[in-house]
């Protein structure tokens, strides 16, 4: 008998990006998503780009999403999502980046254009409407697949 | 040259508080400027080489090609700058009435600890569970067998006749949310570590959090359980102002440094890592640094006079520690001292090496840093910032400790983890910033 799956209940995989070691970024997004009705896998701080394919293509998630806040999420995540987006399994799922993208002074708007360019579904920043932008983005992923 | 030990007894004796910054910059003559400039601040410094994230990660051709490229880094590449380089950038400055201390965050740092004990800067900080587990995702055993060989190199320079120091970085494991009694136990096991590999001077790490009695009591507990278990070594305990989520304005910054200042002296600490009004916005700058110490030593010399008038007036339970110093007693017991006693015991009972009993005690859950998402930690524990501002747990999974407690009722969800991370910002804030 097939198990019945609940389509709109996402598993997330959600990770740091490789050179950044802040942690509590992670701990909100976590919270943020599971009160959103989603199950998160949480790969934890300074990931290197290696292992998040690896647990990419193990775990098949519905969506990934990536958090930083130290500055180097320019350089960091679009190396990372080229990587994940050469994998025939990841090329169409959506990957999302979101938080203090840059250092104080970066171009947002050259900074997302080039995090689109490189792979990213969406970009978000790290004020209380980035959250609401992701939320809204997260729930239109959702009753798109549900309406499939 | 003075060991680093040495100073900061001689300047306990004195009756001073030694105040430390953090500091890192990748020019050589940049980071020169900065140290010279801690060194004069104010009566008892300690100066600081924070290295930049490259250096910490060991990707040290990585902070060359930025160094190359004329990038500037958030710390000081001790690693990818030349001996030569680093020896001339301290030439004039490090000298027996200004130790330097080198702070990095490296979970296996043997290259690095390598050119520490060529350059002779062997007062340095950090600890296989405190540099490991917050950080990233280096195993907790890979990081103990290096912090074993480490601590081992590093207790060897000692027999040119200066004393190597040690710091546990274990007081302040992710900064915030970590109820006191797991972290001086913390503190005190790593400690015990550094002893087990050779080392005879070390400090005892405690972040200042967002209860001043909760923290007085977990430094009294600190102080307890070093004179226990640390007999024999030369130790101190070292307060880091707090280290989450800073006050915005100007006020606020200031006004929490002086409690952390205040705290110090009350509780017994003997030095104290500064934070500036810079904080919550960027890297400090030199100035930012010198007007942090200079107003860290004006706030603990005012406790220090109230302390001692209160001792003279009442001659309360206050006691003389060690030395010329004044500490006055806990206002009361909740509890810290029984926790920390209770898991560094359980921790010691699991295996005759320290190192591998907590890396046991991490399996099993004896030791669990709530909110660390590290794959060696269990996660079973979680914790809250009560409504006092005392730190409680929710859970304490699996902790040995004598009152466990399980995560019931109310689900504690974004809202309340927000409310709890900014506490403190909003206390010290005026209200029309503290958004």
């Amino acid at each position: 008998m097939e198990v019945p799956i609940n389509r709109s209940r996402f598993e997330v995989l959600l990770t740091g990006t490789s050179s950044d070691s802040h942690v509590w970024n992670l701990a909100y997004m976590h919270l943020f998503i599971q009160e959103l009705g989603h199950d998160v896998r949480n790969l934890g701080c300074c990931v290197p780009d290696d292992l998040l394919l690896r647990e990419a293509v193990r775990l098949e998630p519905d969506l990934v999403v990536m958090s930083t806040v130290n500055g180097h999420g320019l350089a960091d995540g679009a190396r990372a999502v080229r990587l994940l987006r050469r994998e025939l399994l990841l090329r169409d799922v959506p990957i999302v980046i979101g938080g203090k993208l840059g250092i104080a002074g970066s171009d947002r708007a050259k900074d997302t254009q080039a995090l689109l360019a490189a792979g990213f579904t969406a970009v978000f920043g790290d004020t209380d409407i980035d959250l609401l932008l992701f939320e809204a983005f997260l729930e239109n992923s959702v009753s798109v697949r549900v309406g499939n | 040259m003075t060991a680093f030990g040495r100073f900061v007894a001689d300047v306990r004796a004195a009756g001073r508080l030694v105040l430390q910054p953090r500091m890192g910059f990748g020019d050589a003559a940049h980071m020169r400027r900065g140290l010279a400039a801690t060194k004069t601040a104010a009566p008892a410094t300690v100066g600081t080489i924070t290295l930049d994230s490259y250096t910490r990660l060991g990707d040290h051709d990585g902070a060359r090609r930025m160094l190359a490229a004329g990038v500037e880094l958030n710390g000081y590449p001790i690693v990818a700058h030349d001996a030569g380089t680093t020896l001339a950038m301290l030439d004039g400055i490090r000298d027996d009435a200004f130790p330097v201390q080198v702070r990095h965050g490296s979970p296996t740092p043997d290259r690095l600890f390598r050119r520490l004990c060529d350059l002779g800067l062997t007062a340095t900080e950090g600890g296989p569970v405190s540099y490991c587990l917050p950080y990233g995702r280096t195993p907790l055993r890979e990081s103990r067998r290096s912090w074993e060989r480490c601590c081992r190199m590093l207790a060897d320079t000692g027999e040119s006749g200066v004393e190597p120091h040690l710091e546990t970085f274990g007081g302040c494991m992710l900064g915030q949310l970590c109820p006191p009694g797991l972290l001086v136990a913390i503190s005190v096991l790593e400690a015990l570590f550094f002893r087990r590999y050779g080392l005879r001077s070390v400090s005892l790490s405690y972040a200042q959090q967002a209860s001043p009695a909760q923290d007085h009591e977990a430094l009294h507990a600190l102080r307890h359980l070093g004179d226990r278990f640390l007999s024999g070594l030369d130790w101190h305990i070292v307060l880091y102002a707090y280290m989450g989520l800073y006050p915005r304005t100007r006020s606020g910054a200031e006004a929490l440094l002086a409690d952390a200042a205040g705290l110090a002296v009350r509780g017994g600490a003997t030095r104290l890592i500064v934070k500036t009004t810079a904080e919550s916005a960027r890297i400090p700058t030199i100035a930012e640094n010198v007007a942090a110490l200079r107003h860290a030593a004006s706030a603990a010399h005012d406790a220090a006079t109230s302390v001692m008038y209160d001792a003279a007036v009442y001659d309360a339970a206050a006691s003389v520690a060690q030395n010329a110093r004044v500490v006055a007693p806990p206002a009361s017991d909740t509890g810290v001292l029984a926790e920390a006693t209770a898991i560094v015991e359980a921790v010691l009972d699991l295996d005759d090496d320290v190192g591998k009993a907590m890396e046991r005690a991490f399996r099993r859950g004896y030791l669990d840093i709530p909110y660390c998402p590290h794959p060696d930690n269990a996660g079973r524990t979680s914790s809250y910032l009560d409504h006092d501002d005392r730190l409680r747990w929710r859970d304490t999974g699996r902790l040995p400790v004598a009152e466990p407690r399980r995560a019931a009722g109310r689900h504690f969800g974004t809202a309340d983890l927000l409310e709890c991370l900014t506490r403190v910002r909003r206390k010290y804030d005026p209200i029309e910033v503290s958004t």
